[in-house]
């Protein structure tokens, strides 16, 4: 992979949960109750064993505290930085029950990945050989944590990516005050270390590599290739300079440098946590005035009620039951202001009244396309939603063709992702070890 | 990767994490979880005449948010039909054949110790592991610590298992006892082929203060009951090592007494234990606790470059000396280090009211990091002890110029000691 840019944007930002301290961890492991059959474990998508985990930074058993976690999610250091721990593991401590502060299970969880990143490879080796090969496409958490589990198995693996570096939006998409790209691209190295992970990357499938070709080149298929780019609005004016998919944003300003010094007003339009982590960068690069304009009520917004609190702390300002039809052109070179209409109650709109929001930033956070229309030329896989029909284990109608990720659950977080692609991993071992090809 | 493998006294396991004789070895199905979970051996709940047991039996002190720092019984030994414990026996045995399996056992007359010996090695028992030590109940009917506390009793009976049988023999010894040594050497004139130390203390945990009953109570009365936990360990540390540095005792030494983490098992280990085994900690947190116990255990040896336990067993043995033998001129003083003091002032009032009054506020009154005269400070470590930050306060060597000179010496040759600091 090549190195990534040194005049990121997103190195503007610090960490906005600073690590713990070795003093500071073994204080707060030792307030750990260390339950049986804890109701964190059950809260984590990739159930990794909390007070077990917790319990050896106590005994400074750091080693085996990794490897605890690492056994079952292997991308256990990024999700102790982006998974949103207060609606999983912290959400669920027994202690939020007492009036007590809940234990900082991600904060602990990156102490422990952190040492075990400092300390050398991970405790993994490939498994002898069985002769077959599976293909990966999309090289995100869900094909990462795959491939390692397959890798582990002994299976060849081989992933396949568009774009030219690995890590998916671990890398292009995770908020720099969560996790900066170099540290999600460290990551993927350490997983790329059990070997034998073979990666294509500039090779988009089925543009570049027909499906029918990579059916005949691996035993099995995992597709893992996420969601397609921004929706847009299809409103007048949507292509002007200064207008962006959110998401395409978020990965220039990761991956390169944005411009913002001149920037004012910035308004980011949508609910999820996607506008959620736009409204917050953008602010937090110094936009004076950050607005959100969403649709519908403050209360129903889809993106975490602790993101948006965070975002309120900040300055930004939220503007509800406003629909966008338009977009003020500021002599078209630049966009100047978004025009919209208050809607009701039902989202009908009250009146033609137009209202304009001044901005000369919009950033579109309304959904991603789905890509489950790429899978139409294979025999068997369904889409419904958008999203590729498949078992809890990611077993689609064609007995080689496995997906886990974004365009299996249609975008949820990295911790699902990684549950997905090992759970799907496992599958394709007994697929490929009691009846394959 | 380090070798775990440990022999006590002929008794081979994967490693020398053993389940003491207690609760967590009730049955089969539990010693066969726990051997899943990891455990290396299992020392059976004693075996012996059938007993009636109370409600309650427990009792615990809690420390710092959590209950068990110290821990009490007034359980009695196993109260199944001695059948389904030597049916479950071999049953274990048959399904793990490569761990530690040993028969707790505590009778009253020779034919009585010559069945059930007889009848644990039909079940299969890789030893034997004679219960001298239970210190309630037990001992007003002449068992458990009305045994231990007699060297002579200990060792006839000790003589006695060992003419039955074939299998590696330990005495369980009491610490309700004011010197450990005569017992376990009457344990090795009965011809043992070890011991495992320490059974539960003489104790009673506490009272509640609402209905003025000690606790555990049982109805309107309580008895005293065996002490237990994290907070023996000192105690058990002592008498494994009284017995591992006596020249005169030679024979393996199974350690038990407030074993929670793979830490405490080291510390055994280098005090001269073989194997080391483990109730408290399991009855509170369960069988799982010995997954980090066995990983702890293998970086600790790799990180000492140790392959397998000998390299540990008795290191810190020869360290441990009498009194008379320490160097009266070895001279230390505290150090902070202010880049570190959170200005607590912890040390201040320690050193004011439990030590030597050389700890003093700093001079100038807008600075919270505390002043030491070092003229006056007898280096006594209770600064250290109270002090919240690791390593900010430190316990630094003086060169006063004076040769090394023990009490001992002090007395035969007359050597020369230091000034004493602290005493005007």
């Amino acid at each position: 992979m090549r190195p990534l840019a040194l005049n990121r944007t997103e190195l503007a930002f610090a960490d906005g949960k600073p690590p713990y301290t070795h003093l500071q961890a073994v204080t707060e492991a030792n307030r750990c109750l260390y339950c049986s059959d804890a109701p964190c474990i059950k809260a984590c998508p990739t159930s990794i064993n909390i007070p077990e985990f917790i319990r050896k930074i106590a005994t400074e058993n750091l080693a085996g505290s990794a490897r605890t976690i690492f056994d079952s999610n292997i991308l256990g250091h990024s999700c102790a930085r982006v998974c949103p721990v207060e609606v999983l593991c912290v959400g669920d401590c027994v202690y939020n029950h007492m009036g007590v502060p809940p234990i900082q299970i991600g904060k602990l969880q990156r102490y422990a990945t952190d040492r075990a990143a400092e300390a050398g490879p991970l405790p993994y080796v490939a498994g002898p050989d069985t002769g077959k090969s599976v293909g990966l496409v999309g090289g995100g958490p869900a094909s990462l944590a795959a491939a390692h589990r397959l890798r582990r198995f002994g299976h060849a693996v081989t992933i396949y990516d568009k774009r030219p570096l690995l890590g998916g939006l671990n890398v292009t998409g995770v908020a720099p005050y969560k996790m900066p790209a170099a540290d999600g691209a460290s990551e993927v190295e350490r997983v790329l270390a059990i070997g034998g992970i073979q990666v294509e990357l500039g090779v988009s499938v089925p543009d570049d590599l027909s499906w029918a070709d990579l059916l005949a080149r691996h035993d099995a298929v995992f597709i893992g290739f996420g969601l397609g780019p921004d929706s847009r609005l299809q409103v007048a004016g949507e292509a002007l300079p200064g207008v962006f998919g959110a998401v395409d944003w978020i990965e220039q300003m990761k991956l390169g440098a944005v411009p913002v010094a001149g920037l004012r007003r910035a308004v980011v339009v949508g609910g999820g946590n996607t506008a959620m982590d736009a409204v917050r960068e953008l602010a937090g690069l110094g936009v004076a005035h950050v607005s959100l304009v969403y649709r519908g009520d403050e209360a129903g917004m889809s993106g975490y009620r602790h993101e948006w609190e965070a975002a309120k702390k900040l300055g930004v300002r939220g503007v509800f039951r406003m629909q966008p039809v338009g977009f003020v052109d500021a002599g078209g070179e630049a966009v100047a202001g978004l025009r919209c209409v208050a809607l009701g109650p039902d989202k009908k709109p009250l009146s033609d009244d137009e209202h304009v929001i001044p901005a000369d930033l919009v950033l579109l956070a309304i959904g991603q396309g789905k890509l489950g229309a790429l899978v139409a030329g294979l025999d068997g896989v369904e889409v419904a939603g958008g999203r590729v029909v498949a078992d809890a284990a990611g077993r689609t109608g064609h007995p080689r063709v496995f997906v886990g990720g974004d365009c299996k659950n249609g975008g949820k977080e990295v911790v699902n992702a990684v549950a997905d692609g090992r759970d799907a991993a496992i599958a394709i071992h007994t697929l490929l070890t009691e009846g394959g090809r | 990767m380090p070798d775990l493998r440990a022999n006590t006294g002929g008794i081979r396991s994967p490693n020398p994490f053993w389940l003491a004789s207690a609760p967590p070895t009730n049955s089969g199905p539990q010693i066969m979880r726990a051997f899943d979970a990891g455990w290396g051996g299992a020392v059976w709940k004693t075996l012996g005449q059938p007993i009636q047991n109370v409600s309650s039996r427990f009792g615990a002190i809690p420390f710092g948010g959590k209950n068990g720092v110290g821990f009490n019984n007034i359980e009695l030994i196993t109260d199944r039909p001695l059948e389904s414990n030597f049916r479950e026996m071999a049953e274990v045995k048959r399904r793990y054949p490569n761990h530690a399996l040993i028969a707790s056992l505590m009778v009253e007359t020779r034919e009585e110790w010559k069945e059930i010996i007889k009848r644990s090695e039909d079940a299969g028992a890789d030893g034997l592991e004679l219960n001298f030590g239970c210190p309630h109940g037990m001992c007003e009917r002449g068992m458990g610590s009305a045994v231990g506390q007699e060297p002579a009793v200990n060792e006839r009976i000790t003589s006695w298992a060992k003419e039955f049988a074939t299998v590696p023999v330990l005495v369980k010894l009491t610490p309700n006892v004011g010197d450990i040594v005569p017992h376990g050497l009457a344990a090795q004139r009965g011809g043992a082929d070890g011991v495992s130390l320490i059974n539960t203390i003489k104790s009673i945990i506490g009272v509640d203060l609402d209905t003025m009953l000690p606790r555990p109570t049982v109805g309107t009365k309580s008895s005293n009951g065996g002490y237990c936990g994290v907070a023996v360990r000192p105690i058990a540390l002592h008498m494994a090592a009284a017995l591992a540095r006596d020249s005169r005792f030679n024979l393996p030494i199974s350690g038990i007494g407030g074993v929670a983490n793979w830490q405490h098992a080291v510390e055994f280990l280098l005090l001269g234990s073989s194997s080391v085994q483990v109730c408290t900690e399991v009855m509170l947190r369960g069988y799982r606790i010995v997954e980090d116990m066995i990983e702890g255990l293998e970086g600790y040896m790799r990180q000492h470059g140790v392959e397998t336990l000998d390299g540990l067993i008795g290191r810190s043995v020869p360290a441990y000396s009498d009194w008379g033998e320490l160097d009266l001129n070895h001279e230390i003083v505290a150090k902070i280090d202010a880049s570190k003091c959170i200005g607590c002032q912890l040390c201040v009032v320690a050193c004011h009211d439990g030590a030597h009054q050389c700890i003093h506020p700093n001079p100038d009154g807008s600075l919270r990091v505390p002043f030491v005269d070092e003229s006056e400070c007898v280096g006594c470590n209770l600064c250290q002890i109270v002090c919240p930050v690791p390593d900010c306060i430190t316990m630094e060597r003086v060169d006063n110029g004076f040769a090394p000179a023990t009490w001992n010496q002090h007395l035969t040759e007359g050597a020369t000691l230091r000034p004493k600091k602290g005493s005007h």
